[in-house]
């Protein structure tokens, strides 16, 4: 029962207590899983992906240096695979995992600078990341490329007093259909920057209320992107006019996750104030649904899956194998990336992740 | 209350003769009519048309003797009512069925998701390992350091040394204009568990910042009605230096409780019942109320209580994750008026 009523949750939500919650809209219910059964505060979840194959597995990532994958369709956390892992000091790592070994070397590893706060990958290029942080300024690597960044921003212009103009990118995300990225900074800013063109500055530049934005995501038309900031006000604003096309009610505290589904105006906030709620963004903008989970959220995913509003049949078997991609792409197409916030300092030896009980690697690793 | 239709003739007053305006349409007034019906009866009842109220009349004197004489009968209905069900109660004797309880907003208050139930785990895991858990623990016992905003006056002063003396273990010091986020970390430095900042407005207290030390939430209230002791009357004498016992009324919700357990953090853990010493902060309709009492058990059942010390109510405003840091701070909870007050009945804390 709890397997079938696993892959009926539709978005999954990371705590700070280390449970991962699965939630069902239908039912507003909630489900928890824990790795070891019990929650640890240390093991807080700080951030969530979907793994290879369709929705069915996610990659979770804690505070305490762990990957765990979690199988959406057994309701179980299992072994590690291929990812990406940058944790706050700076450390970026490609991973190599397989079911059986624990331990893994790093494929490759970079220095992106201290304080970051985000990395993503390009959805459309797997083997592109953009890193972005506290007075780190906003890198686009090529994973398969040389150790330089593809693309290294520049700050903006000293301001009015001339001061330089602090650096903080709180998220980042790729654009779809072109190379630019857009970026939400701690002081309320949200900016639009292009690779392609020669100017290393960003191209649009917008701001919105008096607090840090904390989380961002693109919506579904293409035009637009929801941010969301530490007193919990979330703002619809245009990124090719600069302009703010609206704002969405209902939360109180600081906005931890957001992501909106993929086709459909849905928006999927999470925050401290413990409380997922689901806002419709268009048509008429509103609440549409919120579920009161009981410890403070930290991240959160969506299910990207059109048949939100049917009834789900009983899965009779697994999910297929995905088809394989072309070569080329072969092994980048199967990395995951996992951005990790607020670590501690990385120390070089290797914590091998996936397993329930952590194993300290029976080989040193160099860095 | 548009009394439409008919009126009798009430006792002895005089139906006037009215002017005919454009709102009564259908002048019903048989002045002569009455006259034919004979002088027994009072002397004519106005028919007034359907539909017609009683402010709608242009007259004033008119108008308000047409309503005092509703508002007398309307008084004079409801009495007979009530007597009519106290005969039927009294008939009924033991049979009668139990009084109805009056709707309070108290009562009618919207059910909160977020009430904490006491056998929930996940909560109590949240608890016990939140900022608060040392404290808790008995790890750490409270030092208290309490302070105003800048250049405060007599009110605010004379506040900061009664909370002194009510709060065991606490020091105040003069503001001297230093920010309270170079004022955090020598605070740290110097093991205190608290800090409290009393927010002066026009020369009155209106506003407490309450900060857990290490990395504690901070939460921001409004403060009003506050009562100085000598403003306080049929008071006791000055408080003693026993540490009292704290009582937390009525923090149901989550927020609730995390405010509950902040308030806690401040007392040390084991209170001295020889002093007979109490505060209590108790919550109700989202407004905390903290009084200060001596109390004495005059026998088993029966209490005699004396209010020493300060009183103030508090409104929460905002709670926020880590020390005082308004602008990059995450806040946890913040109130916001358009959006949480539109309900009379739904209650946060």
């Amino acid at each position: 029962m709890a397997a079938s009523s696993a892959s009926r949750n539709q978005v999954w939500v990371g705590t700070e207590t280390g449970i991962l919650k699965g939630v069902d809209l239908q039912r507003k219910q909630a489900t928890n899983f824990t790795a070891t059964g019990q929650p640890q505060r240390e093991a807080a979840v700080s951030a969530l992906c979907w793994g290879a194959g369709g929705e069915t597995q996610i990659l979770v990532g804690c505070t305490d240096l762990t990957v765990k994958r979690f199988c959406t369709e057994k309701g179980a956390f299992q072994g590690q695979s291929k990812l990406i892992t940058c944790v706050d000091s700076g450390v970026l790592r490609v991973w190599h995992g397989d079911e059986k070994e624990t331990l893994s070397d790093p494929l490759l590893e970079l220095r992106v600078g201290p304080g970051v706060c985000r990395m993503r990958q390009d959805p459309a290029r797997p083997h592109v990341v953009a890193t972005g942080g506290k007075e780190n300024v906003l890198k686009v690597w090529d994973l398969q490329g040389s150790e330089e960044p593809l693309f290294r921003a520049k700050n903006v212009r000293n301001d009015w007093l001339d001061l330089r103009v602090p650096i903080w990118d709180q998220d980042i995300h790729f654009i779809p259909g072109s190379q630019k990225l857009v970026t939400c900074t701690g002081y309320h800013q949200v900016r639009v920057y292009d690779p392609a063109s020669p100017q290393r500055r960003p191209v649009l530049e917008a701001t919105y209320g008096e607090y840090p934005l904390t989380a961002m995501t693109l919506t579904p038309g293409g035009n637009s992107v929801i941010v969301g900031n530490t007193h919990g006000q979330l703002a619809e604003i245009d990124f090719r006019q600069g302009r703010l096309l609206g704002c969405l009610k209902g939360l109180a505290g600081s906005v931890r996750g957001l992501q909106c589904h993929p086709s459909k105006p849905l928006l999927a906030s999470c925050g401290l104030d413990r409380v997922l709620r689901i806002h419709r963004i268009r048509n008429p903008r509103g609440l549409e649904h919120k579920v009161y989970l009981k410890s403070r959220l930290n991240c959160l995913l969506l299910s990207g899956r059109e048949d939100w509003e049917d009834k789900l049949e009983e899965p009779q078997e697994p999910s297929e194998e995905p088809s394989k991609d072309p070569e080329v792409d072969e092994l980048w197409a199967s990395l995951e990336a996992a951005a990790k916030r607020k670590l501690p300092r990385a120390d070089p030896t290797l914590w091998a992740a996936g397993t329930q009980k952590r194993k300290k690697c029976p080989r040193a690793v160099s860095s | 209350m548009a009394k439409t239709g008919e009126k009798s003739g009430g006792s002895g007053k005089k139906t006037l003769k009215r002017k005919a305006t454009v709102e009564e349409p259908e002048e019903g007034t048989v002045t002569g009519d009455g006259a034919t019906q004979g002088g027994v009866q009072p002397p004519k009842a106005t028919a007034f048309p359907p539909g017609f109220s009683i402010s709608e009349i242009k007259n004033k004197q008119r108008r308000h003797l047409m309503f005092t004489r509703w508002k007398q009968q309307q008084r004079k209905e409801k009495l007979a009512a009530k007597k009519k069900l106290k005969k039927e109660r009294d008939a009924l004797g033991d049979k009668a069925p139990p009084k109805p309880i009056p709707k309070t907003i108290d009562n009618q208050r919207v059910y909160d998701e977020t009430t904490v139930d006491p056998n929930d785990e996940e909560v109590a895991y949240d608890e016990a390992t939140d900022e608060f858990a040392p404290y808790f623990n008995r790890e750490t016992s409270p030092k208290i350091l309490i302070t105003t905003s800048d250049r405060p006056h007599g009110r605010t002063v004379k506040l900061c040394q009664q909370l002194s003396t009510v709060i065991p273990n606490s020091h105040v010091y003069y503001r001297r204009g230093l920010a309270l986020k170079k004022i955090i970390p020598q605070c740290i430095s110097r093991d205190f568990t608290d800090l409290m900042v009393i927010n002066e407005d026009r020369k009155t207290p209106n506003g407490l910042i309450l900060s857990h030390l290490p990395n504690g939430p901070t939460a921001h209230f409004k403060m009003s009605s506050v009562r100085l002791r000598k403003e306080i009357k049929r008071r006791g004498k000055d408080p003693t230096e026993h540490i009292p016992e704290i009582i937390l009324n009525n923090f149901t919700t989550r927020l609730g409780h995390s405010i509950g357990r902040m308030f806690a953090s401040l007392f040390p853990h084991n209170p001295q019942f020889i002093g007979r010493q109490v505060a209590t902060f108790h919550n109700q309709r989202d407004y905390i109320f903290f009084r200060f009492h001596r109390y004495i058990f005059k026998s088993e059942k029966k209490v005699g209580i004396q209010e020493l010390g300060p009183r103030f109510t508090l409104k929460l405003r905002s709670l926020q994750k880590g020390t005082f840091d308004s602008k990059y701070g995450e806040y946890e909870w913040v109130h916001k008026p358009r959006e949480m007050d539109t309900s009379r009945r739904k209650f946060h804390l």
